[in-house]
């Protein structure tokens, strides 16, 4: 069992950070208590750099507790991918915490209890564990969201987000049991061996397709997607991040895992399906965000049309897709965490976002401005940014296959409509950031120095993943590769 | 020398210069601008002067990017591409010269504008499919922000939309074909040397063909204004300042033809053969349509965006013909035109200047109150015309031979009819209305142009009428790259064919 437990490290790591910023917080005086964000993120960027120990690494390919719990190369990518999140997470808090009004500690130990929940998440081999630990992300996110008790709003979203959460952990879990009953087991190295048998099967495809609805609810794809803007716009902002970020992340690093490798002839069956809720999704998402004022909800409808693109990665069913996926993942991060931290800094408590507050802030701080430029510009996809390095990938796993199938040509086009009307509302933010008149707020912006170092870090990320591509992509490989995709 | 290497990091060396000069500062600003433009015309003229023809890729540099995808920074220039780079660094010094006229926020106007020229060049000079994508967007970005920004006349915001939105579109489906074209290959290269390498042994799947060439073709069609997609043009370029207008219409649109030649032809040609015929119509429309629309206009902007669009029919008809004399005239038309659509905005730009004005109505008499100015106008707007002696006539009527030779009489008919008379109507109509007759009212303080400008202006009119009188500097090494990409499409072009040409081109 001691040897099992080196599997599971970082994730005792992080929960017993999570119970000792909970202790601290009983010892310590309320202003002190304010910089135990940025003790646990100097704790999270410990356990990040351990994750790099060979002693851990070696571990890869391994499995533990009788195989439920895998860590391979994508295993690993996504665990470092959800620490790097928490960590900007936990510096963002930091900037909340006055508009929190109480219990920053307790937020700041639910983001580690969340993140622990996300880093089980990409090593799940088996139903038990999958179900177990997207329950312990979903649970604590409830909270997360309605964390401003004092505002309608964070409220209102934590009651939407219980609802449609707990309605999608129902398709999950009765999809679990329906594919239990044909399969016989849990596991995905035995449902693995035995889904080729079973594609004729009408309760295993139910089965499946539940499972489908209840990961495609976190990652907010076409139906699902319903709960996004409403939650997204009301819960705290460095939860909304950590919701578009880690949450649909971590239903990403399933979908990979099981369409890519646990079922892969049940996903070549459902390539049209898949495609058509890709498409939906991306159309959905950049439609809806037309007419949007509110920069959170924009977002959130980007972040819609963005797992629509990424769903393209799954529709490939290549482990250039896969790549495409974790390559798109790591730029989606920078971007979203430049964007929402500054829209945070530009709005004061009480506010709406609105998108003018963004007027002068060229003037009021030139480093925001340029950063939320930059930041909008890589999701729009315009090179040489790491949003435009995604795009490109995932165009291109699909273009591999459109040749011999005119339904990715179709995929492919709703994308090209996709990505031409998100330039309109991407553009809408730099022209008013740069050339709108009347500015509400002239005071320059202060910014606290850990901010700012995850403002520059995001800046340099989106750089170096756009401008010198060619290591991430061979990371990008290695961890798509481990995976066994098929074919 | 890596002289290419030079010219495309000169403008982006600038753009980064000038960002770390103070905004107070203009005349360094502008001395960093000129500067560097300025050299990187020397160093095309070098270039162009020590290219050889028939020596095949020249003044190479090529690093590899991304291994893993094949990607290489890779510039290098063939028969077809110097003379077109040449004509983008005197565009792009002349539009640095008119870019004086921009005076709010002249700072960030002067990174964009050498980030724009530095996107330019390196478009044209990139042998790499990735990279000839992304420096267009390198300039195609800025063409954007510099319109929304310093663009003019009531409707600026609908025509940056306008623009952004289509030539987004057409961007994205080009690069759909280009990654179509990487992805049926199998070369696991971005390369074109490469690339055409590997289809001269293994062409791709015909079944493909039909569907890479036609994303090319109306994904590169879009961005140089193909019927019926070319309302963006003279909206666009009637919001935009001068300079951006001069670089856009004169060299950037290019860059959609360039593609067709470079890379939609010899990559898809079982595609080409199915879908020029309707290149072929399209372009008449082009002519046709586009040029009855220019004669209804008032405003000369509008007037000369509108000829530009009508003019592109001309070098897609040449690419329609689809061989040795077609291609060579369209690149010839492609440098020419590119000269003279500079110096028409050029001019256009100084005149709104004046007045903040460009209706024709108002405007008569500049001849005498402009000699220069005047002087430059009638010479570009009878080139407009393909009067003999400049380049567009040399460039035009090799395609006329070449359409009829390729069995396109129809159109050939129409589309000599519609160049020669519809041209000369509009283009005589505005050299009546704007350089004879009475002046107008609000024309009695209007100066000539400043001598920085007269240089530009000149060098765009000499180089226009070096080409027209000695085409052969030009057509020589395009015709050594064009006939390999004919044969490549068409393996049993005839030998009389090729003799054709020859008498065509001397």
């Amino acid at each position: 069992m001691g040897g099992q437990l080196q599997f599971i490290q970082l994730e005792v790591m992080v929960v017993a950070l999570g119970l000792f910023v909970l202790l601290a917080d009983l010892f310590l005086s309320e202003s002190t208590r304010r910089s135990l964000g940025y003790i646990a993120a100097g704790a999270l960027g410990l356990v990040f750099l351990l994750s790099f120990r060979g002693g851990y690494t070696d571990l890869a390919d391994g499995e533990a507790f009788g195989g439920i719990y895998r860590l391979d190369g994508l295993a690993l990518f996504f665990k470092r991918f959800f620490l790097l999140t928490a960590i900007f997470v936990l510096v963002f808090s930091v900037d909340f915490a006055s508009r929190l009004r109480s219990g920053v500690s307790e937020y700041l130990a639910f983001i580690l209890f969340a993140l622990s929940g996300m880093m089980f998440v990409s090593s799940a081999n088996d139903f038990s564990l999958l179900f177990v630990s997207i329950e312990l992300i979903t649970v604590t996110f409830y909270i997360l969201v309605s964390f401003q008790r004092h505002r309608m709003h964070s409220l209102e979203a934590g009651v939407k987000y219980l609802i449609l959460g707990a309605v999608s952990s129902a398709f999950l879990v009765y999809g679990i049991a329906l594919v239990f009953g044909e399969a016989g087991s849990l596991k995905f190295d035995v449902i693995r061996d035995a889904h080729a048998g079973l594609l004729g099967s009408n309760v295993f495809l139910f089965g499946m397709l539940f499972v489908f609805a209840g990961l495609a609810f976190k990652i907010a794809a076409f139906p699902f997607q319903v709960w996004a803007p409403d939650v997204y716009q009301g819960a705290p902002t460095p939860t909304t991040t950590f919701l578009a970020v880690g949450s649909k992340a971590a239903g990403f690093v399933l979908l990979i895992r099981l369409f890519g490798s646990v079922v892969p002839e049940l996903t070549e069956q459902w390539t049209g399906m898949l495609m058509v809720v890709a498409a939906l999704t991306i159309l959905y998402g950049n439609l809806c965000a037309l007419p949007q004022r509110n920069l959170k909800r924009l977002l959130a409808y980007s972040g819609i049309a963005n797992a629509g693109y990424l769903l393209m990665g799954i529709v490939a069913q290549s482990g250039d897709g896969t790549a495409a996926i974790l390559y798109y993942l790591a730029g989606y991060l920078f971007t979203l965490v430049a964007a929402f931290m500054i829209i945070n800094l530009v709005t004061r408590d009480g506010e709406d976002e609105d998108i003018s507050y963004l007027a002068g802030l060229n003037k009021r701080s030139p480093f925001l401005a340029f950063t939320l430029a930059l930041a909008a510009v890589s999701l729009a996809g315009i090179p040489p940014l790491a949003g435009f390095f995604g795009k490109f990938l995932l165009v291109k796993s699909v273009a591999a296959k459109a040749f011999g199938d005119a339904g990715y040509f179709a995929l492919l086009a709703v994308a090209v409509f996709g990505v031409v009307v998100s330039i309109y509302y991407y553009f809408g933010i730099i022209r008013a950031i740069y050339w709108s008149k009347n500015a509400p707020v002239e005071t320059p912006v202060t910014i606290a120095w850990p901010t700012r170092i995850v403002l520059g870090l995001c800046v340099a990320a989106i750089l170096y993943l756009g401008l010198l591509p060619n290591k991430p992509i061979n990371w990008a490989n290695a961890a798509a590769k481990i995976e066994a995709v098929a074919r | 020398m890596d002289w290419l290497l030079i010219i495309v990091l000169l403008p982006l060396l600038a753009a980064a210069a000038v960002g770390f000069v103070p905004g107070s500062q203009l005349r360094t600003i502008r001395g960093i601008t000129l500067g560097a433009s300025g050299l990187a015309l020397l160093g095309a003229l070098i270039a162009f002067c020590s290219f050889k023809v028939g020596g095949g890729l020249q003044f190479e540099t090529k690093w590899t990017w991304v291994e893993s995808l094949g990607l290489h920074f890779h510039l290098a220039a063939d028969g077809i591409n110097i003379g077109i780079i040449l004509m983008g660094a005197i565009v792009a010094f002349a539009a640095a010269c008119c870019a004086d006229d921009i005076t709010h926020r002249m700072k960030e106007f002067h990174i964009l504008l050498n980030l724009m020229i530095g996107g330019i060049l390196g478009a044209f000079a990139s042998m790499d499919l990735f990279f000839f994508y992304f420096f267009h967007e390198l300039a195609l970005v800025p063409t954007f922000i510099m319109i929304g920004v310093w663009g003019r006349g009531a409707n600026r915001n609908y025509a940056t939309y306008k623009i952004t939105l289509y030539l987004s579109l057409g961007a994205l489906l080009a690069l759909i074909g280009l990654i179509g074209v990487y992805v049926q290959t199998g070369a696991e290269s971005f390369s074109i040397p490469d690339l055409i390498a590997k289809v001269r042994e293994t062409p791709i799947d015909e079944a493909a063909q039909q569907w890479i060439f036609p994303l090319l073709m109306f994904g590169f069609g879009i961005l140089v204004s193909l019927w019926p997609f070319h309302t963006w043009a003279p909206l666009g370029y009637g919001a935009a300042p001068t300079a951006t207008a001069m670089l856009h219409a004169g060299v950037l649109k290019k860059f959609g033809l360039y593609g067709l030649i470079r890379v939609a032809i010899p990559m898809a040609p079982a595609g080409a053969q199915n879908w020029l015929g309707v290149l072929a119509w399209l372009a008449l429309a082009n002519l046709l349509y586009c040029g009855l629309v220019a004669v209804r206009q008032k405003d000369l902007n509008q007037l000369i965006g509108n000829s530009s669009v009508a003019h592109m029919g001309f070098i897609f008809l040449g690419i329609a013909s689809l061989n040795v004399i077609g291609l060579t005239g369209a690149v010839l038309v492609m440098i020419a035109h590119g000269l003279l659509a500079a110096l028409a905005f050029g001019l256009s730009g100084h005149l709104y200047r004046q007045t903040g004005s460009l209706d024709m109505s108002r405007m008569g008499g500049l001849l005498r109150q402009m000699p220069l100015a005047g002087t430059a106008l009638l010479m570009a707007l009878l080139a407009g015309c393909g009067l003999p002696g400049f380049a567009n006539f040399a460039g035009e009527v090799t395609i006329f031979f070449a359409a009829w030779l390729a069995g396109l009489k129809t159109i050939t008919v129409i589309a000599a009819w519609s160049a020669l008379v519809i041209g000369g109507l509009y283009m005589m109509r505005a050299i009546r209305n704007i350089l004879h007759g009475p002046r107008g009212d609000d024309w009695a303080k209007a100066s000539d142009v400043n001598p920085l400008i007269a240089t530009a202006l000149g060098l765009l009119l000499a180089a226009l009428m070096v080409f027209g009188f000695a085409p052969g500097l030009l057509t020589k090494g395009i015709e050594s790259e064009v006939t390999k990409i004919v044969r490549l499409a068409k393996p049993a072009a005839d030998a009389s064919e090729a003799q054709a040409t020859e008498v065509a081109v001397r």
